[in-house]
């Protein structure tokens, strides 16, 4: 099997991070839930992970980190605890379904929200009007929702040039990382995130089930569960208190484990060294791929800032049918379809069709891209282009 | 019958906290162990730093050194 799907999520792990699942279910007890050693011992391994998470993102502290199950809790958590009816909203084209349909939720309920198209409507370059976007970012404005990367192109948006816009007109920022984490640079501080979104098992190459959300101090998110948090027992309410304001039940301590593992394989290899690595791979394909009669790109690839991903289509074949075949006749595993991401297909003209998107990991080979590229060009062939 | 001892107890509002000084005590050689909080005392967080009560200025000390914050300090035989 050749796994080119590594923005669903990342199969190529490190082996470490297996290893430290496997030692925390024989070794974790319940985090804050007694003082006896397996429950600190799980304490202590959440206080690491929340400072390697704090430090990977530039958060102003550990304090800062709270964990969730994924990306899509986080982000609802962020839409839900932020807005209020009447407040005015703006988001983009680019954005996963797990903003959007929270985003829509809240406009039934009174939110006012207004989408960013890209620069060219209905075409296959895909990049956000950054021009719209910092026009509409004015005073008044309680928030911008916006992803560092599109799930489907790679394309990746200028989120200091974004933050910096909101900072100077008192207007919230909200980046959703799940995409780039693990490979574009971020730093709350100078990029000035209000709430950053991540999840754990795409790019931080940690175990599905992990993300979390990482909050500025100061701002107030209203939290999505309440519950047993380990403090303020006979408290009605759930504590305000960073992390423990956002996190209720047990956590995922199995999974926080195994995200340590990869946070620090992450800092062992460098993260420079693995977006050299993924870019790389990216380009190689691109390159390779472009050339095939018959294939329609989607994205930029002349932009700065990307991820390792790259959206395609073979004439008019159905997307679905040329991944089942890709991974029928050579064993490559693509994504096919809308990416839960309907404004971007929209956007790039591809509603019906969809897109091909192959997605690369450091753990990927030139060797594997190659043959990504070889089974295009059979199919190609095979199709008559 | 059990012999009490004074004891120094630190609280502290979220278990983040807890772990953190935890940490920051035992890097430092403080002697002491998280307990959980003691009945007579209340308390954000279940968990509390309890040691002898002779290193409670070395104990605060280094709590402050790693500019670490806590709720509150008591002086307590458990």
């Amino acid at each position: 099997m050749i796994y080119l799907d590594a923005a669903a999520t990342g199969l190529l792990k490190p082996p470490q991070v297996a290893a430290a699942v496997a030692d925390a279910i024989c070794r974790m007890g319940n985090d804050s839930r007694g003082t006896h050693p397996a429950s600190l011992y799980t304490g202590r391994v959440l206080l690491e992970t929340r400072e390697r998470i704090a430090a990977l993102f530039g958060a102003q502290g550990a304090d800062c980190v709270a964990f969730a199950m994924n990306g899509t809790q986080a982000l609802n958590t962020a839409v839900k605890g932020l807005l209020r009816p009447g407040d005015r909203v703006i988001t983009t084209v680019m954005e996963h379904n797990s903003v959007l349909r929270p985003l829509y939720e809240m406009e039934n309920g009174g939110v006012q929200l207004t989408v960013i198209g890209c620069r060219e409507p209905s075409a296959p370059r895909g990049v956000l009007d950054m021009e719209a976007l910092e026009q509409k970012i004015v005073p008044g404005v309680r928030a911008v929702f916006c992803t560092h990367a599109s799930n489907v192109t790679g394309n990746g948006n200028d989120i200091r040039r974004i933050g910096q816009r909101c900072r100077e007109n008192g207007v919230l920022f909200v980046a959703d990382v799940c995409q780039s984490a693990g490979m574009l640079k971020i730093d709350m501080e100078r990029d000035c995130i209000d709430v950053l979104c991540f999840t754990g098992h795409k790019g931080l190459m940690g175990p599905q089930g992990t993300g979390g959300i990482c909050v500025r101090r100061g701002i107030a998110v209203r939290p999505l569960l309440t519950g047993g948090s380990g403090i303020q027992t006979y408290s009605r309410s759930h504590p305000r208190e960073m992390p423990s304001a956002l996190e209720a039940g047990t956590q995922n301590g199995h999974g926080v484990a195994g995200l340590l593992a990869a946070l620090k394989e992450i800092d062992r290899i460098g993260l420079e060294q693995i977006a050299e690595k993924k870019e790389k791979l990216c380009r190689l394909f691109v390159q390779e791929v472009q050339k095939i009669p018959g294939i329609r790109m989607y994205g930029d690839y002349d932009l700065p800032l990307r991820t390792a991903a790259a959206a395609l289509n073979l004439g008019d074949e159905d997307s679905g049918y040329v991944s089942a075949w890709l991974e029928q006749e050579r064993g490559i595993c693509t994504r096919s379809g809308g990416h839960c991401a309907p404004l971007m297909h929209e956007a790039l003209g591809t509603r019906e069709q969809g897109a091909v998107r192959f997605s690369f990991s450091y753990y990927n080979t030139e060797e594997e891209v190659l043959e990504a590229a070889d089974a295009l060009r059979e199919l190609s062939r095979l199709c008559g282009y | 019958m059990r012999i009490k001892e004074e004891k120094a107890v630190i609280t502290f509002q979220t278990t983040l906290q807890a772990m953190q000084a935890e940490r920051s005590l035992k890097e430092a050689d403080c002697p002491g162990r998280l307990i959980p909080v003691p009945r007579e005392i209340t308390a954000g967080c279940g968990m509390a730093w309890c040691a002898p009560v002779q290193e409670l200025d070395r104990t605060e000390r280094c709590l402050r050194k790693s500019g670490l914050v806590w709720e509150q300090t008591w002086r307590m035989f458990l």
